[in-house]
């Protein structure tokens, strides 16, 4: 008894840098919450062939090479390949044309000229309402967003201009659909009440836009060019705790990945797990975690569109495992989960064996320091997984 | 000067007589009628040029050389500006009385009394320069294209209306034209989008972004400015100060009521908008300008409506009669043309009294075939669709029942034994 005495004596007599920091890392002798291995995760292509063997991808880039990129890399490919094949595409956002805060844009302004990649001022209502006219003249703005958090200024815009443009314009033609809105989105341990934020919810609740939220670089690339192409106005959000930290092998040509489609990213049979984004990270390692501590099988699915999502996978998936855990990052109250599980109950009520469950972002405001806790865990997860 | 203020303001009694707000300032004339022609110059022939004189009081400017105090113009085409403005009111009367009768339901918002406004700026610009407004669109979709049958059917909510039924009052669009924009100051930005679009084309023309002295207001109107300005952007921004911002008065909801120096760093321009040819002159400067790569302007038309904010609205509790009464009877636009075109000799009495009876004429034969419009099928089909471009949307949207489902590739019925899921998307 003495001795854990006497050693954390010692601990508290050394000067605070020395101090064991026990926040910003996973907890001693943690078993399931540890930090994630972006190394070793099977959420991340780490050979080349196992890129290539993506079934989603043109067979003429299953053949081509691939090359390591992380997240930001990756976006940054997706802009360069869009800006090279389309006068009509352009990039302004605050700060892009010096690379952006996460890099994305970094050498793009010096490649395609100032007149197609610039900064604009601090002003999101105004960058977004810009790209609506772009885009009502055929051009194929992709604005971004510095942080999800300021996009509440121009969510009118989003919502009333951009979203409703096809509906009511009559036989014009006319539409805002080479929209893109790019903006890093979660949580990345240490944001804190606005830089951590996962909006998607409030756009999934628009029809007439598309909401896109990618796992990984090799996902984030293909999504990114299809939304680029795609005629309707999309809200592309990348989890900005993945833009350094996922590195994986990603094909060097331009390719698309589909938009509305879910991917089946592990199979099994006793319960499905639905998520998107970087909680799918953690999901994985629950689950490896739940197969040996309660001998199940569980299936993992990465939504990857958010709206209008891909029901009949998800459907298809609940009715063969008759369990379902949504996990996402933002707020559990009418998130994202509501209106998967909601579905699923209508969709699969007689194939379930337990009620839908949700492990999200608790109802209260992302602290700084709290927002470790705020997040869904790995052990949250595991629990879930179990009922 | 701190401590002087400081002083002063000590030395105050603390109870201050009220003080009555001052009115707000509109310098320019509103005089309808205050150009002048010489009787001899105005040639026989119909589309001769001949030069008309604008009053001295047409304009203030700020930051900017005013625009030539002369135009060059034609009878014919003073005559289709008095045609153009005798259809608008008179379609704006159209929309008034159906929806007096209850046939346009809704929010319906006239622009009678600001008609010099739309037609003057139709006049001074091309089909190829583009037209963007907040939700008083009527007289700007009939301008810039669309007919009075489909903008009448529009307001009765019919398939044949500009907008299929769906837009009605506040969201018009025709060809350069974008809306008719029902969200106040939104349309602002979205017009400095499409100006850069066709700067960046290299197409040689303008786009102005028209909004109100309500309007003004909106911290979006100048985060567009700055933008316009940062990139020299070709555009005209217009502030239609017809005095009120729904009930509100100028002079109560704006701290500068000179909306034409609300630019500050953009050259401004203040017109006597209840002159369509003090407008047209404005633009068609405007249009040079923003061609010579000057960059973006601030204008403020200074204009009236008659009638209240919207049709809910009397519009005689924030003003009183004898001001609307006296705009109507001496600074009417028409009126205003009309005597011109008499006294300059373009027109006579009779062929004035044919151009009135045509244009209205014109007008109630589309109201009526608008009238005769059947009401939009009752189908699902309708409903949905352009929400999503087509072909690219998702499987189906949701109805308030799983029957009601409405399935985008054509299987309205599913296939036997494989009924979707009742889910929403």
């Amino acid at each position: 008894m003495s001795l854990p005495i006497r050693t954390l004596r010692r601990v508290l007599a050394l000067p605070p840098s020395l101090r064991l920091r026990t926040y910003a890392t996973s907890p001693p002798n943690a078993r399931l919450n540890t930090e994630t291995d972006y190394k070793t995760t099977p959420i991340l292509h780490h050979t080349s062939s196992s890129a290539l063997s993506n079934p989603e991808l043109p067979a003429s880039v299953r053949t081509s090479q691939t090359h390591r990129q992380n997240f930001f890399q990756a976006i940054n490919s997706a802009l360069h390949h869009a800006l090279s094949s389309d006068d009509r595409v352009l990039l302004f956002g605050e700060d892009v044309a010096f690379g952006g805060v996460f890099r994305c844009s970094m050498n793009l302004a010096t490649n395609f000229g100032s007149e197609r990649v610039f900064n604009t001022p601090l002003s999101e209502q105004g960058i977004v309402g810009f790209a609506i006219g772009c885009a009502a003249q055929g051009m194929k703005p992709v604005a971004e967003i510095q942080f999800a958090d300021y996009v509440y200024p121009a969510f009118d815009q989003l919502v009333n201009e951009a979203a409703k443009m096809r509906y009511r314009v009559g036989s014009t033609g006319m539409h805002a659909g080479g929209l893109v809105v790019r903006m890093p989105c979660g949580g990345v341990g240490h944001g804190a009440l606005y830089h951590s934020q996962s909006p998607e919810s409030l756009f999934s609740h628009v029809p007439g836009l598309r909401v896109v939220m990618p796992r990984s670089p090799a996902q984030a690339k293909g999504l990114l060019l299809a939304a680029i192409e795609c005629k309707d106005p999309v809200v592309f959000m990348e989890p900005k705790a993945l833009y350094r930290a996922a590195v994986e092998q990603v094909p060097v040509p331009a390719y698309t990945l589909p938009l509305s489609k879910a991917e089946v990213l592990k199979e099994g049979k006793d319960v499905t797990v639905v998520s998107y984004g970087t909680p799918l990270y953690t999901c994985s390692k629950a689950i490896r975690k739940a197969e040996e501590d309660f001998r199940i099988s569980c299936e993992l699915i990465d939504l990857r569109t958010i709206y209008p999502w891909d029901r009949s996978t998800i459907l298809e998936s609940v009715r063969k495992t008759g369990r379902a855990v949504v996990v996402h990052e933002s707020m559990v109250n009418a998130g994202v989960g509501a209106e998967v599980a909601a579905t699923i109950q209508e969709g699969c009520f007689l194939r379930l064996e337990a009620p839908v469950q949700r492990v999200a972002g608790w109802s209260t405001h992302m602290g700084l320091i709290f927002e470790r806790f705020n997040i869904p865990d790995v052990a949250r997860k595991e629990r879930y997984s179990q009922w | 000067m701190f401590s002087r203020a400081l002083r002063r303001s000590a030395a105050l009694p603390v109870r201050r007589a009220p003080v009555a707000q001052p009115l707000a300032r509109r310098a320019v004339t509103t005089d309808a009628a205050s150009s002048h022609a010489d009787k001899e110059s105005v040639p026989t022939e119909d589309d001769k040029p001949f030069e008309v004189k604008l009053s001295d009081e047409s304009f203030e400017t700020y930051e900017l050389d005013p625009p030539p105090y002369t135009l060059n113009t034609t009878k014919k085409e003073l005559k289709q500006m008095y045609y153009d403005m005798v259809a608008v009111r008179r379609m704006e009367m159209a929309a008034d009385r159906l929806y007096k009768e209850k046939k346009i339901r809704g929010f319906c918002h006239l622009s009678t009394g600001q008609e010099a406004v739309a037609v003057g700026i139709e006049h001074g610009i091309s089909k190829e320069d583009h037209v963007i407004t907040a939700y008083r669109c009527h007289g700007f979709a009939l301008m810039r294209g669309g007919t009075v049958k489909s903008i009448i059917g529009e307001l009765l909510g019919r398939r044949e209306g500009i907008a299929f039924g769906k837009g009605g009052s506040m969201h018009m669009f025709a060809t350069g034209f974008y809306g008719g924009n029902g969200i106040v100051g939104a349309q602002v930005p979205v017009g400095a989008g499409i100006a850069f679009a066709n700067q960046y084309e290299g197409k040689d023309n303008v786009t102005l972004a028209l909004y109100g002295d309500g309007a003004s207001n909106q911290g979006q109107v100048f985060e567009a400015y700055n933008m316009a300005k940062l990139w020299k952007l070709p555009i005209i921004f217009g502030c239609e100060n017809n005095k009120y911002g729904m009930g509100t008065a100028a002079n109560r909801s704006s701290a500068l009521t000179d909306y034409y120096k609300r630019g500050q760093y953009i050259p401004g321009l203040k017109i006597n908008g209840m002159d369509v040819l003090a407008v047209k002159s404005a633009v068609e400067y405007g249009k040079r300008w923003c061609s010579e790569g000057k960059g973006p302007l601030v204008y403020e038309y200074v204009t009236y409506r008659y009638g209240g904010h919207s049709m809910s609205d009397p519009g005689t509790t924030y003003r009183t009669r004898e001001e609307i009464q006296r705009m109507r009877s001496t600074n009417d636009p028409i009126a205003g043309l009309k005597q011109k075109l008499l006294d300059w000799g373009v027109t006579s009495e009779e062929e004035l009294k044919a151009i009135d009876k045509e244009a209205r004429s014109h007008v109630d034969a589309e109201v009526a075939e608008a009238e005769k419009m059947a009401p939009p099928e009752a189908t699902p089909k309708i409903l949905f669709e352009d929400i999503y471009v087509r072909g690219s949307e998702p499987d189906f949207l949701r109805g308030r029942i799983p029957e009601e489902n409405f399935y985008y590739k054509e299987s309205a019925v599913p296939k036997e034994g494989e009924k979707p899921a009742p889910a929403r998307t």
